[in-house]
């Protein structure tokens, strides 16, 4: 094996070698049990006393979404409001210019909803009081917010019968103490000692060795690429992301970044089993989400390291594989491998310009962000699969002819509407806002904005419907990674996108918790020979299946006239 | 509702404390300590800093080595990739007009020869290294125009080779400003 696809697979099994461990903490701490980090209860508890929290209040699944979306709502006018005037405002070294209103709705709603979509360029279009007091911010709150509400269904799961689903405030803030504050030190500290900026110096000019000279874009990053990376963000502090040579100096530091993007995600599952006690479900849920990432990873693979046909036929040398867009440093094999990792996980984040990836990677890009479950993101991967779960339950109640139960609780007829009605808000927004998007590129071309519909694309035909179909269906996943060929800040996106982002984070959390919640209070039913067992790999392979089925029924149309189209026109 | 939006307000506050405050704060804290001091690491020749270690930059001329294409002209200013798509037409064109300058730079060079990585954008558009490969590729033009042994430049190519991390995973790869800086500096006699 080349040492290129053994850095992957070391990559992978690093990863979960350390989710295990961190999962049984996770688990610990949402107990209440001893751990190791148990000297921060004095903080947690001085935190509590200054925002007013009552930590002994339970909370209904109503009281709950209370909560959380109340302080989402103070979050994203706090962030609007600052990003709209940071011209104006201190700690900015580089005079960088304040974002225009549609770009402060677009960037405050993309940080808020743990998207991390960027229609502005890190180095020109925010400054380092942004970059900090909103972004870094919003990016370690939103993940917290994903967690804190997985903890609740995992709650709703604990119980035989039970209203609680645990308090918001505390098992937010415990997320950050005990989770991601920890986590990220030690990923900033490693960053920084690999060459990643954490100085708030601006920007330095220098001659070069020809004598040319140019200015070197710098910032206190390495804390920020931390939770970006613990904390499924993605949105980076320089525009190339992880593909800019301060923001990932090396190989080293890749691993570092997708280890910690795929870590938690990975933790959560381990979590789950050992929370609720059903380790079971949790090995079988993590096996198929495995070999779901795996059927998308291999054909990208194969691909980059074949190379571009296109650039074959001039006659050029491909030995390591297609190489546009990607680093020499980490090469092809690495940069497939991370562009499936973050979009299976919803980060967003990127070593190498998705734009140019062959068409089959980009297909498969794209179909981890429609299915987006396959781990999935801080917290809201595991919802997503609870979705598809529920959604199994039903289809195997109806084969079997009874009334469909999940872990002790009949799942009726409310339940299954809500989950129906996530999975199909998701293929209603992705199709309908490219249909829309190609109707404007189409019929009003010429209109008067930012960019006209006519110039939004970097690349004509099929790769250029790619483009738009790629942007919808990121900013609907909370991914955030883009076809960064698209022109996309203008009104018409910034606007679209922004609404898009955020029905596709809250009715995919609202969702869950709420079936969560009505599943919760219902009757206990003991377990007889008649249940469906929901932690046997026979129900792992169903669940699997209703996902194929899903998403092919949803998707098929759009991936034919864009990536699969490409596909046979090289 | 009021209590909720009360709760939230302090919370907020006291967060923003904690992540955008003391967090970097004792970030940059830690990145004094490091080679750079935080600041990203440069390199000198002849004391004068002529670059950062790890951002890539232009060489036109014939006697460095040259770094890959860029779609920001390597001013780290900014940063982005040419986000063009493996089938547009336009952007082959551009394939073959850099595999042009660089076989009317390099007589004697098959295309075959030449790695993709030297006629293609990376993604940053200031990738600091090459592979072995397209630094070798390479020494037979500067061998002529430096007046220089090409065994001489390929054992340098050896030198400043990075070899994969802990020798098993990733790439090789060489940094083109280190490699040149060498060259200045005169570390072949």
């Amino acid at each position: 094996m080349n040492t290129e696809l053994f850095g992957i697979v070391a990559t992978f099994l690093l990863t979960v070698l350390l989710a295990f461990p961190l999962g049984k903490y996770i688990a610990k701490v949402f107990k209440g049990e001893k751990t190791i980090l148990d000297f921060m209860r004095p903080v947690e508890n001085l935190i509590c006393r200054l925002g007013g929290v009552d930590p002994m209040k339970k909370m209904n699944w109503k009281e709950f979404l209370k909560a959380m979306l109340t302080i989402n709502l103070v979050w994203v006018a706090y962030a609007f409001l600052l990003f709209l005037f940071q011209g104006h405002l201190p700690l900015n070294p580089d005079g960088n210019p304040s974002m225009t209103p549609d770009l402060s709705f677009n960037t405050a709603i993309s940080f808020l909803v743990n998207c991390n979509l960027q229609d502005y360029s890190g180095e020109t279009g925010v400054t380092y009081l942004t970059q900090l007091f909103v972004i870094t911010f919003l990016q370690f709150v939103s993940a917290a917010t994903g967690i804190a509400c997985l903890v609740a269904l995992f709650n709703g799961l604990k119980e035989k019968t039970t209203e609680s689903l645990g308090n918001f405030w505390v098992i937010f803030t415990k997320t950050i103490t005990r989770i991601l504050l920890p986590l990220c030190f030690v990923v900033a500290a490693l960053l920084a000692f690999h060459g990643t900026p954490a100085s708030f110096d601006g920007k330095d000019t220098v001659t070069t060795l020809q004598g040319d000279t140019v200015q070197v874009s710098r910032g206190p990053a390495a804390g920020m690429i931390a939770i970006k990376h613990i904390g499924t963000n993605g949105g980076g502090w320089f525009g190339a992301n992880s593909a800019h040579p301060l923001e990932n100096p090396d190989y080293f530091t890749n691993m570092l970044e997708l280890v910690s993007q795929a870590l938690i995600p990975m933790a959560l599952l381990f979590a789950l089993g050992f929370y609720i006690n059903k380790r079971k479900f949790a090995y079988v849920t993590f096996t198929i989400m495995t070999v779901g990432m795996l059927c998308l990873l291999i054909p990208t693979l194969l691909a980059e390291l074949h190379g571009n046909p296109a650039i074959a036929r001039m006659g050029i040398a491909q030995p390591t594989g297609a190489m546009e867009g990607k680093e020499v440093r980490f090469g092809p094999a690495a940069s497939a491998f991370w562009s499936i990792i973050t979009t299976v996980i919803s980060t967003g984040s990127v070593n190498a310009m998705h734009d140019s990836f062959m068409p089959v990677s980009g297909m498969m890009q794209l179909l981890a962000m429609m299915i987006n479950a396959f781990y999935g993101g801080c917290g809201v991967g595991i919802l997503n699969y609870y979705i598809y779960v529920i959604i199994a339950v039903f289809i195997a109640g109806l084969m079997v002819g009874r009334t469909p139960e999940f872990m002790g609780h009949k799942v009726e007829a409310r339940e299954v509407k809500i989950a129906a009605l996530v999975t199909l808000l998701s293929a209603f927004l992705i199709k309908g806002g490219t249909a829309l998007a190609c109707y404007y590129f189409v019929h009003h071309g010429n209109n008067d904005w930012a960019v006209k519909p006519s110039s939004w694309l970097n690349n004509p035909g099929y790769h250029g419907f790619s483009e738009m179909l790629y942007q919808y269906t990121s900013t609907n996943a909370n991914n955030g990674s883009g076809y960064e060929g698209l022109a996309d800040n203008n009104i018409f996106w910034n606007v679209t996108g922004g609404f898009i982002m955020l029905l596709g984070r809250f009715v995919p959390i609202i969702g869950p918790i709420a079936i969560a919640g009505l599943l919760a209070k219902k009757k206990y039913i003991p377990e007889t020979s008649g249940t469906l067992k929901v932690d046997g790999f026979t129900f792992g392979a169903m669940t699997f299946v209703v996902i194929l089925i899903l998403t092919a029924l949803s998707y098929f149309p759009p991936l034919a006239l864009g990536p699969i189209a490409e596909y046979f026109s090289l | 509702m009021k209590k909720y939006i009360l709760i939230s307000v302090r919370l907020t506050l006291v967060f923003i404390v904690i992540c955008a405050v003391i967090y970097p704060l004792l970030v940059a804290g830690i990145g004094r300590l490091t080679p750079g001091g935080g600041k990203g690491e440069t390199v000198s020749l002849n004391g004068k800093v002529v670059g950062y270690a790890n951002i890539g930059q232009k060489f036109t001329e014939d006697k460095y080595f040259w770094s890959r294409p860029s779609a920001v002209g390597y001013n780290a200013a900014g940063s982005a990739g040419s986000n063009k798509g493996p089938s547009n037409p336009d952007y082959l064109k551009d394939v073959q007009a850099h595999i042009d300058t660089f076989l009317a730079h390099n007589p004697g060079i098959k295309k075959d020869d030449i790695p993709a990585e030297l006629v293609t954008y990376s993604g940053s558009g200031l990738d600091p290294d090459l592979s072995p490969a397209g630094a070798k590729v390479q020494v037979r033009r500067i061998a002529a125009t430096r007046h220089l042994r090409e065994d001489q430049l390929n054992s340098l190519v050896d030198r400043y080779t990075e070899k994969p991390f802990l020798g098993l995973m990733g790439p090789a790869r060489v940094n083109v400003l280190k490699l040149n800086i060498a060259l200045d500096n005169g570390e072949i006699k």
